[in-house]
């Protein structure tokens, strides 16, 4: 596949991935407001991600559809990042993922914005308006979570400490994204990652939570080496196109 | 907020002036003249009770059945259908806000009826205390459970209490939607391999009967039915609605091929289909707590509630603004 393809896919794969994990919370999240806030940012990445699968189909030019690559890649084909794959494990761990995310997202598609490529500029432009509601709100409930109970800062404390050593992996470029900086057409990482640093110090020292120090990291995803998290993700995703292949939907 | 408490003691005054049967008097009036009754408006305790059970349980209804279509967004089979079912379960979860709002209004706070759901002594749509098992079931709800909920609904568009009226409204406009998203899923297996066919009959088998008892018991058996219509609470009776939503179904299903799991359905010369009567044992084994999923549903609620405390409790004493 075209690298620029491939560098569609990992946007298009961040955004499906993470949509799962919040349509998986649907109905269980702590007060209904909330239910319905989760399940709006699901549609929206799941938005994302159709769009970007679409246009991967269409540049390919093998008459697939977005379907046929949401549904029909195996785990080694995702190009998503580890992070979002991790699981729901409680409100804070969702918040902090989705948190680290938004912020990504922000500058990132900030820099598209300004993006050689019409497609990825457009595409941009058209996001940016949802992915700034995305950050506002869960920048909100870091600063909810951190200056509310011990009890809620200590969980979400502890989440950010988890999830910590995954969020490096945004930043760290591989060859196809080396590749898109230098042409024009990908975002420039070095800038999302000083403007995301940034973002995540403000929020944090409203909040009252600590930066970890521990600088581990855990990546892959990008090259689709993933977590186990992926197959199971996969399994459920794709339940009914693998059981029924020649089913329309 | 202030003027509104005046408003309410000035009515309390002005109320403890005029006798009980006064009241009641004017009450039924404007019920009889098709003025809506609003939250700060004298009503008899048994037109309040009616409308917190009522209200409380449409709006439980709402958030217990994100559950059954919740259960199948992960695994929707397209991009598209995984989007307009997110789309749908968000609207519905949507129509509790409305109704736990509109509910609010009669002096119960959303956390009581929430307290009342989990002690059992609220209820909720018993249809969604059946499983949602293949995709298929997904266009069979939409389809058929939107469907008769839309056919009570468009009559409650013109119930008398303002708040629930206009509650409705808003709730009917994208009800029609759902219903045809259930629709198309439908259609769209009856146009595919056998296996999706045989999915899609096997979803209206399952979910006929459910969505026929939705309309409650037969009028005669209803015993709420008479207060509720005299004061215009409800507006159609049970048997009155269930026919109408059977004579509008029937022939949508006939035309993509499905065939009603009863094998005495008959089109009467008033055009009016007739059917077999609905086991009423299985109705009330479900409403009193007996459905395949009765617990499963209420379980889910009460975890996810219980597990979401510390969040709320967080919310409640930080403001990031």
């Amino acid at each position: 596949m075209d690298k620029k393809l491939k560098y569609y896919l990992q946007i298009a794969d961040n955004a499906l991935i993470l949509s799962h994990r919040l349509s998986e919370y649907c109905s269980r999240a702590p007060f209904l407001e909330e239910d319905l806030a989760n399940t709006n940012v699901a549609l929206d990445l799941i938005g994302l991600a159709e769009s970007v699968l679409e246009e991967v189909a269409k540049q390919e030019g093998k008459g697939e559809c977005g379907d046929d690559l949401a549904y029909r890649r195996k785990e080694s084909e995702f190009l998503n990042v580890v992070l979002v794959e991790q699981p729901n494990e409680d409100f804070a761990h969702i918040m902090v993922r989705q948190f680290f995310t938004d912020a990504f997202n922000y500058y990132f598609f900030s820099e598209l914005c300004t993006s050689k490529d019409p497609f990825l500029s457009a595409l941009a432009k058209k996001s940016i308006k949802e992915i700034t509601y995305h950050l506002r709100r869960s920048s909100e409930w870091m600063i909810r979570l951190g200056k509310g109970t011990p009890e809620a800062s200590q969980k979400t404390q502890s989440a950010i400490d988890k999830l910590w050593k995954y969020t490096h992996e945004f930043f760290i470029e591989n060859s196809i994204e080396t590749e898109m900086i230098s042409k024009g057409i990908g975002a420039n990482l070095a800038s999302v990652h000083l403007n995301w640093k940034q973002k995540i110090s403000e929020i944090f020292y409203m909040a009252h939570f600590n930066i970890p120090t521990n600088d581990f990291v855990i990546k892959g995803g990008k090259e689709g080496a993933h977590s186990e998290n992926l197959g199971y993700i996969l399994c459920d995703m794709q339940y009914l196109p693998s059981k029924y292949p020649d089913a329309k939907w | 907020m202030l003027n509104r408490i005046v408003k309410a003691k000035y009515k309390t005054m002005e109320t403890s002036l005029i006798s009980q049967e006064e009241l009641l008097l004017e009450f039924e009036n404007k019920i009889n003249a098709e003025q809506k009754i609003e939250p700060l408006d004298w009503m008899p305790d048994e037109y309040r009770n009616h409308l917190i059970r009522q209200m409380s349980q449409h709006a439980h209804s709402e958030v217990i059945g994100m559950q059954p279509e919740g259960n199948w967004i992960t695994r929707a089979p397209s991009l598209r259908s995984k989007k307009i079912l997110l789309a749908k379960i968000q609207d519905e979860g949507g129509h509790g806000l409305y109704l736990y709002s509109a509910a609010e209004t009669l002096g119960v706070s959303r956390d009581q009826y929430i307290q009342w759901l989990h002690e059992g002594k609220a209820k909720y749509a018993s249809v969604f205390n059946y499983p949602a098992l293949t995709w298929a079931d997904m266009g069979a709800i939409g389809w058929l459970v939107d469907g008769a909920a839309i056919t009570n609904q468009v009559s409650l568009q013109r119930t008398s209490y303002g708040p629930y009226s206009r509650a409705m409204v808003r709730i009917c406009k994208e009800e029609s939607f759902h219903q045809r998203q259930g629709y198309e899923i439908m259609w769209k297996m009856m146009e595919g391999t056998k296996d999706q066919q045989e999915m899609a009959q096997d979803a209206l088998n399952r979910w006929w009967w459910p969505a026929l008892m939705m309309f409650g018991p037969h009028d005669s058996d209803s015993p709420r039915t008479s207060n509720a219509m005299k004061w215009k609470i409800k507006r159609e009776t049970n048997d009155h609605l269930r026919q109408k939503f059977i004579n509008k179904t029937i022939p949508q299903a006939e035309l993509i091929g499905l065939k009603i799991p009863d094998s005495n359905v008959v089109k009467l010369s008033d055009e009016n289909y007739q059917t077999s009567d609905i086991n009423w044992d299985e109705f009330w084994k479900v409403v009193n707590g007996n459905g395949p999923c009765n617990e499963q549903r209420l379980a889910h609620h009460i975890k996810y509630h219980n597990e979401g405390a510390w969040v709320r409790e967080s919310a409640s004493i930080s403001n990031p603004k």
